[in-house]
């Protein structure tokens, strides 16, 4: 106990692992928190571990570089997750070709709808450009999702913490649009989730029944690919209403 | 689980470089998720090393998006700005969105095979 407490800070304020450790920890925190909420939206693990981080940051005095210093290392695995999507979109194959029409036509409308809607409300209320690009993508799947900010010039980290919050609006509004406009099938009701709340909307999904949940996989997989393909060609159109 | 590992990453290598050869307005890794997705079609099945390696991946993609999630920290003050637009945006096509693919594809499908369905399930 020689080392006075302050030698021992300033070496972990350093050092990648303490970046490393606090992110799994507040990971399982989150995690132990969402189950006994009975998983509900708002408490998702991601939503709850952020919002723990970040007064975490802020209180030590550390600032975002340094602590992703040791993040980096979970972050970087995001490029072989987005990958990784292939394997269960593959899985959906039968369905896809099954209704190949009815799924490409709802997926490419509702793909765009959710962009461009959120940008025309956010212009028409006079968000910045940067904003408007960051919001453009925030339906999609967040790996996907900031790889579009990045390549539109938006901001990658803040279409981040704008998917989460995406994630969590879509699960609490989707009971409300399904009632108000009598969607009682659960394909309909799966792929609207997966498409327009990502990882969230597939969860509920899938506590609603494994039909919708199979749907939502593939609206999520399906809305990702949509998005990044469609996004930067509808660009020059976006750009003129973001002036 | 390795070679799973390789060949996700194999992909990824492979989609930032043709994003990079051609110019394309693409992240990498979505190109390598277009090109893994086609490869599967193609192959007719998913390796079990592949579905060992994805699988274990996007079993903790929620923990992956945490670092990036916390750097919205750094945009503090630009939410506070347009707090209000963000925050419309976000409802109405979260909205939007919902309802145009709900409703699409739930009259397409029934369209095509409408033997009786209940007209309303009444929750």
């Amino acid at each position: 106990m020689t080392e006075d407490f302050q030698d021992i800070w300033a070496f972990l304020a350093e050092s990648p692992l303490l970046g490393l450790t606090v992110t799994l920890v507040a990971f399982l925190i989150g995690q132990a928190l969402w189950r006994r909420l009975g998983n509900a939206p708002l408490a998702h693990p991601v939503l709850i571990a952020t919002a723990l981080l970040i007064p975490f940051l802020l209180l030590t005095g550390t600032d975002y570089d340094t602590y992703f210093e040791g993040a980096q290392f979970i972050h970087f695995l995001l490029g072989p997750a987005t990958v990784a999507l292939a394997v269960p979109l593959f899985d959906q194959l039968p369905r896809i070709r099954e209704l190949l029409l009815p799924i490409t036509v709802s997926v490419v409308a509702g793909s765009l709808a959710a962009a461009l809607s959120a940008v025309w409300v956010g212009a028409a209320l006079g968000a910045s450009r940067e904003t408007l690009l960051s919001l453009a993508p925030k339906s999609v799947t967040s790996p996907i999702a900031m790889g579009i900010a990045e390549r539109l010039g938006g901001l990658p980290s803040l279409t981040a913490g704008l998917v989460l919050i995406t994630g969590a609006l879509g699960c609490l509004m989707a009971p409300l649009v399904f009632r108000l406009l009598r969607i009682h099938d659960e394909a309909a009701r799966g792929l609207a989730l997966g498409l327009s709340a990502h990882g969230f909307g597939t969860v509920q999904a899938f506590s609603s029944s494994a039909a919708a949940g199979a749907f939502a996989g593939l609206g999520l997989g399906l809305a990702g690919l949509v998005t990044a393909f469609l996004l930067p060609v509808a660009l020059p159109w976006l750009a003129s209403v973001g002036g | 689980m390795l070679l799973g590992l390789t060949l996700l990453l194999g992909f990824q290598l492979l989609g930032e470089v043709i994003a990079r050869l051609f110019g394309l307005p693409l992240p990498g890794p979505v190109i390598g998720l277009a090109l893994l997705f086609a490869t599967l079609i193609a192959v007719g099945r998913v390796p079990t090393g592949l579905r060992t390696a994805a699988e274990g991946l996007l079993r903790y993609l929620a923990l992956l998006l945490i670092p990036a999630g916390v750097g919205i920290l750094l945009h503090l003050p630009r939410l506070q700005t347009d707090a209000v637009a963000i925050a419309a945006a976000l409802v109405v096509s979260t909205g939007v969105a919902l309802a145009v693919t709900a409703a699409l594809f739930q009259w397409r499908w029934l369209r095509r095979g409408r033997a009786g369905r209940a007209e309303d399930d009444g929750d």
